[in-house]
């Protein structure tokens, strides 16, 4: 199964990785600098999953994702959380916001493909 | 590097200087260029012919023969640069003709006797005989290098 | 596998990342430190902590995950409120970014940093966690470090039948749908794990008429027969933790079944009284953000070469067309004219690109002043000056160790012991300035002191001690100033850990002019002491006065031509054999012969009807060089010399010209500091030498 994907992190090392992590078993990746620049880029894509980091500047990623729930286009687009952040109110804080789940990083290759497999369906 | 060698066969890039004949391991000979005229260089050693264009960079030239304390090189159409790398760093080596490219192993090769050496390390690192011409295999390292501390 | 290792490159770029990380961290403090404690900056500093984590974790750099762990914690501490900057945790928190910056280093190179430091910092940053924060901070430690951790554990083991069954109850809530989660993929993820046995419990199903859409009525039983352990068939429901009502037990053993037991009603209310909070003030603030490509630096070189290539056969082609005898108005050169200012133009982009701010530099410099004043014990403040200046890279990176030392000495040697500054009615706190400023085609550096100045006394009676000028020499002060760069020349009358490592000036200048610059000190008593570094802006091009000489084509740097004299019996006056001087308008300026200061030729017997270049030195002094002619004045290609075994003095550099032939540029300073002249009587020719 090959998916779009939008990885949208701060870090330009987070974003290689996961690039590397999926470039290879053939998704097509999009990448963004923090939020704002997230939310420019799905104006043109449509992605079968969006990955986000917390912690980015100009707009972090709960704001990411409350503007992603906002609009009607990618309502139910899952979204998963890239973050070194495992304390649970955490995840809760990011679930309120309507994120699908959660990937602790550092993030095993393989684990991050399944895992986008599975919340794409 | 010369331990890994032992086992293998060399080749070695045979040159004349006056009448004598001097080789030099073809692994470090980059490339074999005609005489071009030398920018001097102020105040040099007199075996420091210049610097010369090589393809965009700028080759330091010295003058062998000079170099290890024969006459200098007779000026002719045959002079030839040895362009030869050590240590990271192009040297051309001015030389009146190269001659041959001559495949030998190792145990061909003989130290030069002890009465030839002179104080220190000496810049011939061995010798060898190819059809009855003795050959002197020069060190590299010995001829570009010592020439620091002779120009400071 | 042709191509290199990706991960290999994507750890590469890591540590240039963090190196750009850890200038922001620099930049957040020092804007913290100015007294400016905005929400921005204070996230600002956190992220750059956090990032460098992140990236750590991914790559296993334990060391570097475990301390920038802690920093970060005491970070969010501030950046939530509780805990207040102050001037002592900022110097802690600068501290703390100097050991991050050294064990991002360590880990780069793949050395140890020094853990003692490390250790008390992480000390000293733990006092500062409040109680609860400090439990989380130990116990997440136990298992960060971890690489290749994920919360969704979907391992792909061959299922084996021989494992634990797991009796799974799951009961979906409706905002497990909007959460983009879906209950097929779940089980799917399930029974990637081991043999899935599924049972739909519809009894719950209404009438269809009284079906709300949104509501679900579905509960499963689920029986999972798997090798792994409780934890791992758990963390497959994480996502959809406190969205269902979920139990899992293992028919087999109950042991591991305290583990994670992820039947967390309770916590989705707490996920709705956060509500949406996420969206903090820093959404609005959008800055203009730079699109940033980065380039292997070989292929910036290839082009710069590439580049020079051109600007030679522009030149090449500029002196065919001349001696074809074409009009300067023909449309040729007309089309040549455009060629050459477009060639100028790549030129010039392409030296940007290589070109960078002075400030990762000057950052190295500001922790420099922090340690040494530190161990010497001095209170000392660095002001930095023209961190924006952009400088060839290249120069900057062998910059870094030469300014260190000089660092090092202002520290050390330059100012004062707090007692003597205090008593002669200085402020106690020594000031050390760093400054970089573009000056007429060249780049100044300076690194001055607010000390005592350059003993004069007793620097002429170590150069006399040491028999590097005679007793007598009768120097003047800026001649003593310069003794400092004589080879093995220390002031340090007791040797200090710092500045006496062995290495003096004299190493701190041959640095320096390796990159074609020059150094130059003054000083004045009681005031200070000021070292004015003079780099050319680029390692690559030069605009140059091609002159002749003998024979030979030299190039002169331009901007140190002021202008050409044609010289005459009633200017030229011999002072002595050898010593002339020509008469410019206000005053006398010595002569120089090119010709014989190079070797090329003796002496001139006459300068009569000759040309000769006045030139305007750095030091403000004026000389004259006499040519056989002047050629030309054109923009010329630096090629650096290899000088491994050989320095001509007075040869900077060279050229290739439009004929192919190599031309040296000359380093005008160097070659007048070679001449022989009146003061070549007060220093022994050992030290001209240096």
């Amino acid at each position: 199964m090959s998916l779009e994907i939008l990885a949208v992190d701060d870090s330009r090392t987070m974003r290689d990785m996961i690039r590397l992590a999926l470039e290879p078993v053939g998704f097509t990746v999009h990448t963004a600098d923090d939020g704002v620049h997230g939310t420019e880029v799905l104006e043109a894509i449509n992605p079968d999953v969006i990955i986000t980091d917390i912690n980015m500047p100009r707009m972090d990623g709960f704001g990411f994702i409350d503007a992603i729930r906002d609009r009607g286009q990618h309502k139910t687009t899952p979204i998963l959380v890239l973050t070194t952040e495992a304390a649970p109110e955490m995840k809760m804080r990011a679930r309120s916001a309507g994120a699908t789940g959660w990937i602790v990083k550092p993030f095993d290759p393989a684990k991050l493909v399944k895992a986008l497999q599975m919340v794409a369906g | 590097m010369s331990e890994t060698e032992t086992a293998q066969p060399m080749e070695l890039l045979t040159f004349k200087l006056g009448e004598q004949e001097y080789s030099l391991d073809i692994m470090s000979v980059r490339e074999i260029r005609s005489w071009t005229r030398a920018t001097p260089m102020p105040l040099a050693p007199s075996y420091m012919r210049g610097v010369i264009n090589l393809r965009g960079t700028v080759l330091p030239v010295m003058d062998l023969a000079e170099r290890l304390g024969l006459p200098k090189c007779a000026h002719s159409d045959r002079n030839v640069i040895i362009v030869v790398k050590h240590d990271g760093y192009m040297t051309g080596l001015l030389v009146d003709a190269v001659s041959d490219i001559v495949a030998l192993n190792q145990e061909d090769l003989q130290q030069p006797p002890e009465t030839a050496m002179q104080d220190g390390p000496s810049v011939i690192k061995s010798l060898t005989l190819i059809e009855d011409r003795m050959i002197r295999v020069l060190e590299l390292s010995q001829i570009v290098i010592q020439a620091e501390s002779d120009a400071a | 596998m042709s191509n290199p290792d990706p991960m290999a490159e994507i750890r590469a770029s890591f540590f240039v990342e963090c190196e750009e990380l850890l200038e922001a961290l620099q930049d957040g403090l020092q804007t913290l430190e100015s007294g400016s404690h905005d929400d921005e900056t204070i996230h600002i500093v956190f992220r750059a902590v956090h990032s460098i984590k992140g990236g750590a974790g991914a790559f296993g750099l334990d060391d570097l995950v475990q301390f920038s762990h802690h920093y970060e914690t005491v970070l969010d501490q501030v950046r939530d409120g509780r805990l207040a900057v102050t001037p002592n945790l900022l110097r802690l928190f600068f501290r703390a970014a100097d050991q991050l910056s050294d064990i991002v280093r360590a880990c780069r190179d793949d050395a140890e940093a020094p853990t003692d430091t490390g250790d008390a910092i992480l000390a000293e940053l733990d006092a500062h966690l409040d109680d609860k924060v400090e439990e989380d901070v130990d116990e997440e430690i136990s298992f960060t470090p971890t690489p290749l951790s994920l919360d969704l554990d979907a391992d792909i083991e061959e299922p084996s039948s021989a494992g634990t069954t797991y009796t799974i109850s799951f009961t979906p809530e409706p905002e497990l749908y909007e959460t983009g989660n879906d209950v097929p993929h779940i089980f799917g993820a399930l029974a990637e794990l081991g043999a899935l046995d599924v049972t739909c419990d519809t009894s719950r199903l209404p009438e269809l008429k009284q079906l709300a859409p949104e509501a679900n009525y579905f509960s499963w039983s689920l029986h999972l027969t798997t090798d792994v352990d409780h934890a791992e068939v758990a963390s497959v429901f994480e996502f959809v933790e406190g969205l269902c009502d979920l139990e899992i037990s293992c028919d087999r053993d109950a042991l591991p079944r305290a583990a994670a037991q992820p039947t967390l009603r309770e916590t989705s209310e707490e996920a709705t009284t956060n509500g949406s909070s996420g969206t903090n003030d820093q959404t609005t603030k959008s800055s203009a953000q730079k699109t940033v490509v980065r380039v292997d630096i070989d292929r910036i070189e290839r082009l710069v070469n590439l580049v020079g290539e051109l600007v030679i056969n522009q030149a090449m082609l500029a002196q065919s067309l001349q001696s074809a005898g074409l009009s300067p108005h023909s449309d040729a050169m007309n089309g040549l004219d455009e060629f050459q200012r477009l060639t100028r133009d790549i030129q010039d982009s392409v030296m940007m690109i290589r070109a960078q701010p002075v400030k990762s530099l000057f950052q190295r410099m500001s922790r420099i002043v922090r340690e040494t004043s530190a161990s010497v014990g001095k209170d000392v403040r660095l002001i930095a000056d023209g961190e924006t200046t952009e400088v060839d890279k290249t120069v900057i990176e062998r910059l870094a160790d030469p300014l260190t030392h000089m660092i090092r000495n202002a520290v050390d040697h330059g100012l004062e012991e707090t007692q003597t500054r205090l008593a002669n009615g200085k402020p106690a706190q020594g000031q050390v300035r760093l400054s970089a400023a573009h000056r007429s085609g060249r780049v100044v550096i300076e690194v001055s002191d607010d000390g005592g100045g350059i003993d004069h006394d007793k620097v002429l009676q170590i150069a006399v001690d040491k028999g590097l000028v005679p007793s007598d020499s009768g120097l003047s002060d800026a001649e003593i100033d310069n003794l400092l760069f004589l080879p093995g020349f220390s002031t340090a009358s007791n040797v200090s850990d710092l500045s006496g490592r062995g290495v003096g000036m004299d190493v701190v200048r041959t640095a320096i002019q390796s990159l074609g610059g020059r150094i130059t000190t003054s000083s004045e008593p009681g005031r200070g002491t000021t070292f004015s570094i003079s780099l050319p802006l680029t390692l690559a091009v030069l605009d140059g006065m091609v002159v002749e000489v003998s024979g030979e084509t030299l190039v002169l740097p331009l901007n140190v031509v002021s202008e050409t004299l044609t010289l005459s019996d009633t200017t030229v006056e011999c002072l002595q054999p050898g010593h002339s001087v020509v008469r410019v308008r206000d005053g006398f300026v010595p002569l120089f012969d090119l010709g014989a200061a190079l070797g090329y030729r003796p002496p001139c017997d006459t300068y009569v009807d000759r040309v000769a270049l006045l030139l305007a030195l750095e030091d403000d002094t004026r000389v004259a060089l006499v040519v056989d002619e002047i050629q030309d004045q054109r923009q010329v290609v630096i090629k650096g010399l290899d000088d491994s075994y050989y320095r001509a003095p007075g040869i900077a550099a060279a050229t290739i010209l439009g004929d192919g032939q190599i031309a040296l540029i000359l380093d005008p300073s160097d070659i007048v500091a070679h001449a022989p002249k009146q003061r070549a009587r007060a220093i022994t020719p050992q030290s001209l030498e240096a």
